[in-house]
């Protein structure tokens, strides 16, 4: 009975880690294939005969990329954006969420901006009017478009806020007695104590603006505006819109582009990401924790 | 609050002055993020007028002829649309469904795990695909299962012929479905593990001291343990139904699967930023945005009903 009981029990272990060593490397394999497409010879990757392992290792697709100076140019563009779109973001987002802790007998207007960002949150009015109301305020190929017209995150302010509620008011109290105004209390006592959710915060905002895809794409006409995703996105596309391809067509076209060099260009768009996540990751899993579930 | 209190009794007339006063730095605090909010948000949303008139860019939405509801009319009617309103509610559901069902799985079988640095590691390399872009994982899976991609490699030791998945309209869904649930199990199960941590263990104990397998304990005290949470992303996921994720799609989309693959996003971006119908692009998303908030009001109201759930 109990030799049976452990018997199942390891087939079920054998399975279980199966199962999971082989969603591990399904998670890990793009990326490995990204890069020895990257490294390997130029004739290997245009006949698709690399799959687990480089071919032909050279950096020759690396040093091409040197002189490469579109991509250099929208990879500044996308570091211009994360750096300007977090700092004006988090200030902008910190201000108001303070304001917003207050209860309504310090802020009168507080509930009615609460129901303003609730309902900018749950309704918007979609693509073109967004986008005719951006064409006019002049944003289109510009960096000020790439860094406002995702317009004010809403979901982040309330995580702010809620944060802010749940300090000890004793804190609070305290400054306010040694003669602090809102100003003083939110730079010197209010910030310090809520490091750990500025940093989430800071984290979803930076790889929201790095990997942000639609306004780039919509916002940027000639490549010397695009950033990093809209550049990668021209080199992949190579079906024309619109147009209807034979198969033979198809393939063709799929093995024309230079493979290795798209890659390592992807691949290098990737490293800013892998290099923050594992690190960072304690500071996600405590901001979707901020966000799902409120005592 | 105190505060205000003795100074209303201290200075009676100056009260209402003294209260602005008071509460000016939180203005100030407020105006930037509201005035964004304003320009950003709330200035485009008087753009949906166009859905109700025959849009002329030259003339603006205060020169343009009003239609009334004839955009709807045109638009329901449209075999295109109504093939595009499908192909969305049906992408968007089987990614709402499998997105809550296979991360729960993969968290309870992660669970079982006994080795502690092995599911740490298992663990993080899972959700790395959460933080890249679609950009970039749809030039990988697009090379993946291409041509001559590994896919097809495996499947020619069978003696299978290459396929051609990303471009068979008889497929595009399902790859759609897979690669999103693929990028976004590991993120999702974040919240079901941090669930199961809550779990106290002596439930387990007990369940074994009555002779329960490692089945039956599941079944008894782990999923019942997951309810609270499974209904929160449940209810919370409604609104979600007419998303069906514009970056995945217009990254991994080409014209052969336009009849399966095509969803409300796409069309309207196609529709009005190259055929320029403004009009009937800002019909759709008014469309899509109106259905949208519905149901995310339902599913706020059903979370906090049942969840407990607030977000302010």
């Amino acid at each position: 009975m109990k030799r049976k009981a452990s018997i199942s029990s390891n087939v079920f272990n054998i399975v279980n880690y199966t199962i999971m060593i082989i969603l591990a490397l399904s998670c890990i394999y793009p990326l490995w294939y990204t890069f020895c497409l990257s490294v390997s010879d130029k004739a290997a990757t245009g006949a698709g005969l690399v799959t687990i392992w480089p071919i032909g290792w050279n950096l020759r697709s690396y040093t091409e990329i040197l002189k490469d100076m579109a991509f250099f140019n929208s990879f500044w563009i996308s570091v211009q954006r994360v750096v300007l779109g977090s700092a004006f973001t988090l200030v902008v987002s910190i201000m108001l969420g303070y304001a917003l802790s207050r209860d309504r007998a310090s802020f009168r207007a507080r509930n009615l901006l609460m129901w303003l960002l609730v309902f900018c949150m749950l309704f918007n009015g979609g693509t073109i009017p967004w986008y005719t109301t951006m064409r006019n305020y002049g944003m289109v190929d510009s960096i000020w478009g790439l860094v406002l017209c995702g317009s004010l995150p809403v979901f982040n302010v309330i995580l702010m806020m809620n944060f802010f509620r749940n300090l000890p008011k004793e804190i609070e109290e305290a400054a306010v007695i040694d003669g602090a105004g809102p100003w003083r209390t939110l730079v010197s006592i209010v910030v310090p104590c809520s490091k750990p959710v500025i940093a989430t915060i800071a984290l979803f905002v930076s790889v929201g603006y790095w990997n942000e895809f639609f306004q780039g794409l919509v916002l940027s006409t000639t490549e010397k505006y695009y950033p990093l995703q809209t550049y990668i996105k021209q080199l992949v596309v190579n079906i024309p819109q619109g147009v209807s391809l034979s198969r033979e067509e198809l393939i063709r076209l799929t093995q024309l582009s230079n493979r290795g060099l798209n890659a390592s260009k992807v691949f290098i768009t990737m490293i800013p990401m892998l290099v923050i996540y594992p690190f960072l990751q304690r500071y996600f899993i405590a901001g979707i924790m901020l966000g799902s579930v409120k005592e | 609050m105190t505060a205000n209190l003795k100074a209303d009794i201290a200075a009676p007339p100056k009260a209402h002055k003294s209260r602005v006063k008071k509460e000016l730095p939180y203005y100030l605090m407020a105006s930037p993020g509201v005035i964004w909010l304003i320009l950003f948000s709330v200035v485009p949303m008087g753009g949906v007028l166009m859905a109700f008139q025959d849009y002329i860019p030259t003339k603006g939405v205060l020169g343009s002829p009003w239609i009334g509801w004839e955009n709807f009319t045109y638009l329901f009617t449209m075999r295109e649309s109504m093939r595009v309103i499908e192909n969305t509610v049906i992408i968007a559901g089987a990614k709402i469904i499998l997105n809550l069902l296979v991360p729960l799985a993969f968290a309870i079988l992660l669970n079982e795990i006994t080795h502690v640095r092995f599911k740490s590691v298992v663990q993080t390399v899972v959700y790395l695909p959460h933080f890249l872009s679609w950009v970039i994982l749809a030039s990988i899976v697009i090379n993946i299962f291409g041509y001559d991609g590994i896919v097809n490699k495996f499947f020619g030791f069978f003696g299978r012929e290459p396929q051609l998945f990303m471009s068979e309209p008889g497929m595009f869904r399902q790859m759609l479905v897979a690669t999103d649930v693929w990028k976004e199990f590991g993120y999702n199960a974040v919240i079901f593990l941090a669930a199961l941590a809550g779990i106290n263990p002596t439930l387990y104990e007990a369940a074994k001291i009555d002779g329960a397998g490692r089945w039956r304990s599941i079944w008894h005290v782990t999923l019942p343990g997951l309810t609270a949470t499974i209904v929160l992303l449940a209810a919370l996921a409604l609104g979600n139904v007419l998303n069906a994720g514009f970056d995945q799609v217009f990254n991994l989309y080409n014209p052969m699967v336009y009849s399966t693959g095509d969803v409300i996003d796409t069309w309207v971006y196609r529709m009005g930023l190259f055929k320029l119908q403004y009009s009937l692009a800002t019909t759709a998303g008014l469309f899509k945005s109106v259905i949208s908030f519905a149901l995310i009001s339902v599913s706020y109201l059903l979370a906090r009903r049942f969840a407990d759930y607030t977000i302010f």
